[in-house]
Parts: structure tokens; C-alpha cells; sequence
């Protein structure tokens, strides 16, 4: 599963993943990191039997933790199939087959809500 | 030599013997058989293009009320239409935008909700004339309560078209899509093989009163487009079609973040094989279609031109950009576009649809001019006052809050011993700085990423920069960076009310 890592600008100097990967065991894949000044947002891969225990090791320390389970709906209806959210996707959820069908793989998705902006046929959505 | 005429290919449809293929299928054959074999073998090309295409409309009419109207103004949905036209017909144009939802609902979609067969809220005003009494109607209505409801877009089915790009470190939202940073996507429009107007660039078979697939139902060419540029290889069509009649499969409303509405109309040309120079030249590929990608970071008519591309290659998923691979986006569907010459190849071999012989050719050698302006545009150098107070970046709050009180203005451009820029005070940074009793030097209060802007800039791109990032004054520099003045959003507003 996927999660969302944010850590506070007050925090964001401290070396939480390490201690928390140290102290649980359990490696973090890390698939998107994006860190300024003013807070750190990452976003990683782990197995679902290990979330409590690292979101504990986390929290524990100061940062939040999100579970990223309710990936893009997209509605099929709405969809022309134009392929406009391949390109601004920044894990690959989208992309067409040799028919120029479009494929979804939302076991990707980190829900960052790019694609919602670029589609202009309203047929991508995130629940909130 | 091959020599068809219309009326024989009419002929053959009538009778069931009309051989029709798809543009992408006669690439092939005429691989195969060479130009002279394939105009033989095959009567007519279909093409077919999907994609957005701004410059569209309806025109409508309501018939006449009780007591009768004369229009002076009306929306539908709360979306303005043109009714300049006699007392109950108006136009609907694609690109206008909803006066109560904005973006999120345009003339697009009052279009695909009439062909869905939606009720739409009619509200209309007129002075009120001896023949024409009633000033005020409201009326809800669909499409069958219309006496007319005739699609007329001004200008579709471009040749082709440039693929966009952005330079710059911020993300860009444009009828091309959401353009991400630093090269980071390309977005393209147009069918390539199947584009109808690639696989006849000459116009020796498309032309004024082509009969054609128009949102699901047939529809003329009407001429040539607006801004058709047959000469640089950009042709537009202006089409017709009678909207009581498409399908939503071929019509939709789309909006484009941060730019507007626009229509996705889907159309289908068939281009009869006359002779051999017909069949050659339907047999253009993806390959064969150049097109530039453009940097949609500079804000001018002229934007940049980063490379020359083929349809092949944007199409594959990704292009090299100064050595880096940027994935591409296609904004007009490649299957719908496939599924309309489809559609239409079926219509003909299935003896629903005919061609028509044009009554015009399509005119070869325009091109289309930039507009001429006759007053001059200003430019930031024109109203920026030059005679601009800085603070050294190792001065203290104190003599910071000293200066803006002598000059009584609002912002400080902090700059190094050569006048160099290296940030931004405001009265409100001082002022803060000396509420939390940090007497610090300015250096630490001030705002490093500083908005600016560049004396030979036009004042309306410096405007649209300050309104973006919701600042009220930016220094303006130099190429090295040297502060020589600064704008205002006062500078700006006074230029602007001068001008009204
Ligand atoms: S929300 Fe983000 S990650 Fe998910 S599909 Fe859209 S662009 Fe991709
Ligand atoms: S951008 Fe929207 S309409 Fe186009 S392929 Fe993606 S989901 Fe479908």
C-alpha cells in the first residue's frame, strides 16, 4: 500500500524516516520525496501488515501519516479517451494500449490530484 | 492514368460495388500497389479528427412568443448568446462562459445538453418595440421546441497543430492543456494519418459544399475557415450541420483548467480517388506530418519554436527534448477520431451516405496576418518610476522602517553594494519584524523569491505576473540583475484608466 508522509517545518531538520526505518525494521520504499523549507512530503510504498507499526514509529515523532487508499475514480462515461493526463501523471497511472484504448492502473495513484486539473472532460475524481 | 468522376463513384455506392477504406488503411495500399494501382483499386478515403475545437456554435431558433420579443440580449443556462441576428434567432458560441458557474459550464455544454435532449432555462431582455411589446422572457425549453438548431463553427478541423511545451519553472494552464514545468510534458493536437484536411492539402477534392460526417450526422462545408492558412499548411474549414441530429458519441463540452470551454466536435471528410495525385496523397502517414513544438512559457504572438516534430514521433509516447525524453500527451482522441472514419467508411459501403461534388475549391494561397494595432502597446519601461528607493541587504530593520516612512512607500527592493537584487521588504515585513522585537538586520526579514519584471516588458504581461502571484509592486531589473525601478499595481491601474 501507499502512504503519505508529511513532516512540519519544525521537525523537518530531524532525521524521523531514519530513526522510525531503525527502529521498526521495516524499509520504506520511497517512491516520491519533495521536501523545502517549509515542510517534506513523502510518499512511500510499504506492506499493509506493516503500517501500524511504522505510522506508529511516525507519529511518534512528529509527523502525519495517510494512508493513500481511494485512488483516482475515473469515469468511463465522461472519458473521449484523448490521453491529455498521460503526460502530467507523475507515476504512469495512465497510458494507451495498442488500440489507443486508455489504461488506468490506479495502484499507482498518490492521489496528488494533477490529472483532476488536466482532463477536460471532468472524467477524473479524487473522494474526499 | 486513373480519371473517376463523382457521379461514377456515386454510382458504385448506389449499386454496392464502391471499394472505401480508411486513411490509415490506404498508407498501406499504396505501399503495395503504388499510387496508379491503389487509385484504381479504391474509390474513396475516409479520415476523421475528435478534438477540441474552440471555434464553434449553434444557431437557434426559439420561434415567436405571445406577445412577441425582439432580442436584445439572451442566455441559455445563464450562458450568453449572440442575438444580433433578427428577433429570435440567436448564436450560441462554444468558448462562453456561464455568468454564475464561470469555467465549469460554457456554451459547450448548453450545446451537448440540447443534443442530449436537456431542458435548458431560456432568459431574455429586449427594450420593447410597437411591433415587438414584450421586454422580458423567460421560457424553459429543449432542442425539439426549436424550429433550428444548425450547427455553424467558423473554423475547425485544422491541418494540423503545434505542440506545446513550457520552459519556465512554473506550471502553465493553456488551451493545450496543463503545461508542466521545465519541459516536463508536450501536448499535441490532430488526427496525423486520418487528418482530413493532411490527406487532401492541395483542397483537389475538399471544397465548398462537400458533404462530410459532422458530430454524428451529415453536414457541409461551408468554405474555408477563419485564419485559413492554406499557404503555411494550416487550412481550416468552416462547417454546417444540423445538431438535431448528432450524438453525444461526437459532441462534447470540455474545459480546460485555468483557460475555459471548449467543444470536442468530432468530423468525418471522404475524399473520392480521382486519379493518381489523390490516392498519393492520402497515403500521407503520421511520418510524413511535421509540426513545431512551441514554448508556451513566452507570452508573445511569436513564441519560440524548441523543435521540428512528426506525428510519428509524438505519438510514440515520448520526444527528446535538449537530450531529455518528455512524455506527450495527445489532447484530441486518436480512437474517436479512428471510429469516425470508421463510421463513415460503413455509411458508404452500406450506400447511406454520397458524395457531393464541390461547388468551390477551397481558395490555396491565403495566409493568415497578426492584427494591426494602431495604438502602441506600453512597456514597463514607460510607466515605471525610476527614481526607486533600496536598502542595502546588511542595513537594520530600524533604518529600513526609517526609509519607508521618508519615502512613504511600500516596498524596499533589498539590494548588495552594486545594486544587484537580492530581495524584498514590505512596511508590513518591518512592521512585524518590530512587533516580535527581532531588530534584526534586513537580510532576515525580507522575502528572497522576489517577483519582478523586465523594462522592455509589455505592461499587460507585467500586470498578469503581479495579479498572479497577488503582489502589488515588483522591482524592475536589469539582464544582470540591477534594479533601475519599480511597478506598481497603481501604476498600472492609473495607465489602464487613462486609457479607458
Ligand atoms: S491523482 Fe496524481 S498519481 Fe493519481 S492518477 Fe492523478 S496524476 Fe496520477
Ligand atoms: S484526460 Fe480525461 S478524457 Fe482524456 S483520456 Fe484522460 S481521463 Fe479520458
Amino acid at each position: 500500500m501507499k502512504i503519505r508522509i508529511i513532516i512540519d517545518q519544525d521537525i523537518v531538520t530531524r532525521p524521523i524516516l531514519a530513526e522510525a526505518i531503525l527502529e521498526t525494521g521495516i524499509p520504506l520504499n520511497i517512491a516520491q520525496a519533495h521536501f523545502d523549507s517549509a515542510a517534506g512530503e513523502i510518499i512511500a510504498d510499504i506492506k499493509d501488515t506493516e503500517y501500524r507499526m511504522i505510522k506508529n514509529a511516525l507519529v511518534s515523532r512528529g509527523a502525519e501519516v495517510l494512508k493513500l487508499d481511494t485512488p483516482i475514480n475515473w469515469d468511463e462515461e465522461e472519458c473521449v479517451e484523448c490521453g491529455a493526463c498521460i503526460s502530467v501523471c507523475p507515476t504512469k497511472v495512465f497510458s494507451m494500449d495498442m488500440e489507443w484504448n486508455l489504461k488506468v492502473d490506479n495502484t499507482k495513484c498518490i492521489q496528488c490530484g494533477t490529472c483532476i486539473e488536466m482532463c477536460p472532460h471532468d472524467a477524473l475524481s479524487l473522494d474526499v | 492514368m486513373v480519371n473517376k468522376s463523382i457521379s461514377e463513384i456515386n454510382d458504385r455506392i448506389k449499386d454496392g460495388s464502391v471499394s472505401v477504406v480508411t486513411a490509415e488503411e490506404m498508407v498501406g495500399i499504396v505501399a503495395e500497389l503504388g499510387a496508379e494501382g491503389a487509385a484504381k483499386e479504391v474509390d474513396i478515403v475516409t479520415t476523421g479528427t475528435f478534438g477540441a475545437m474552440c471555434s464553434s456554435g449553434v444557431f437557434l431558433n426559439f420561434g415567436h412568443s405571445e406577445p412577441p420579443i425582439k432580442m436584445q440580449k439572451i442566455w441559455l443556462n445563464d450562458v450568453e448568446a449572440y442575438t444580433g441576428v433578427a428577433a429570435v434567432d440567436a448564436y450560441i458560441g462554444a468558448t462562453q462562459v456561464s455568468e454564475t458557474l464561470g469555467m465549469e459550464y460554457g456554451g459547450a455544454h448548453v450545446i451537448e445538453d440540447l443534443i442530449r435532449g436537456n431542458a435548458i432555462d431560456v432568459h431574455a431582455i429586449s427594450p420593447g418595440t410597437d411591433c415587438y411589446p414584450r421586454k422580458i422572457l423567460d421560457t424553459t425549453i429543449d432542442i425539439n421546441d426549436l424550429n433550428q438548431a444548425i450547427m455553424l463553427n467558423p473554423r475547425n478541423a485544422y491541418q494540423k497543430y503545434n505542440a506545446a511545451t513550457n520552459s519556465t519553472s512554473q506550471k502553465l494552464y493553456t488551451y493545450m492543456g496543463s503545461l508542466m514545468p521545465n519541459f516536463g510534458n508536450v501536448t499535441y493536437s490532430g488526427a496525423g494519418v486520418l487528418s482530413p484536411l493532411s490527406n487532401d492539402p492541395e483542397y483537389r477534392t475538399i471544397g465548398t459544399g462537400t458533404r462530410i460526417f459532422l458530430g454524428g450526422a451529415q453536414g457541409y462545408i461551408v468554405g474555408q475557415g477563419t485564419q485559413h492558412s492554406s499557404k503555411s499548411g494550416f487550412g481550416t474549414l468552416m462547417v454546417q450541420g444540423d445538431l438535431k441530429e448528432m450524438d453525444t458519441e461526437f459532441i462534447r463540452a470540455s474545459t480546460f483548467t485555468g483557460y475555459g470551454v471548449s467543444l470536442y466536435v468530432g468530423m468525418g471528410i471522404p475524399i473520392p480517388v480521382l486519379d493518381e495525385k489523390v490516392a498519393l496523397a492520402t497515403a500521407v502517414s503520421d511520418a510524413d506530418i511535421i509540426t513545431k513544438v512551441i514554448d508556451y512559457g513566452i507570452p508573445s504572438r511569436d513564441r519560440p519554436v524548441v523543435r521540428q516534430v512528426t506525428y510519428e514521433e509524438l505519438r510514440s509516447g515520448s520526444i527528446d527534448i535538449k537530450g531529455r525524453e518528455v512524455v506527450t500527451s495527445s489532447l484530441s482522441s486518436f480512437k474517436r477520431s479512428r471510429q469516425i472514419a470508421g463510421l463513415l467508411k460503413d455509411w458508404i459501403a452500406h450506400g447511406e451516405f454520397f458524395l457531393s461534388q464541390p461547388a468551390e475549391k477551397l481558395p490555396s494561397d491565403t495566409v493568415s496576418r497578426p492584427m494591426k494595432q494602431t495604438r502602441g502597446t506600453p512597456m514597463v519601461k514607460d510607466i515605471m518610476s525610476k527614481n526607486v528607493i533600496t536598502i542595502h541587504k546588511n542595513a537594520s530593520v530600524y533604518e529600513a522602517a526609517k526609509k519607508v516612512m521618508d519615502a512613504s512607500f511600500n516596498h524596499l527592493p533589498v539590494v548588495t553594494e552594486n545594486n544587484t537584487l537580492v530581495g524584498i521588504v514590505t512596511a508590513w515585513d518591518i512592521s512585524k519584524a518590530v512587533a516580535q522585537n527581532t531588530f534584526d538586520l534586513v537580510e532576515n526579514i525580507m522575502t528572497k523569491k522576489v517577483i519582478t519584471a523586465m523594462d522592455s516588458e509589455q505592461v499587460t504581461i507585467a500586470a498578469r505576473r503581479l495579479e498572479q502571484h497577488r503582489v502589488s509592486a515588483m522591482p524592475v531589473v536589469d539582464e544582470q540583475n540591477h534594479v533601475i525601478g519599480i511597478i506598481t499595481s497603481d501604476d498600472i491601474s492609473m495607465l489602464f484608466a487613462r486609457r479607458n
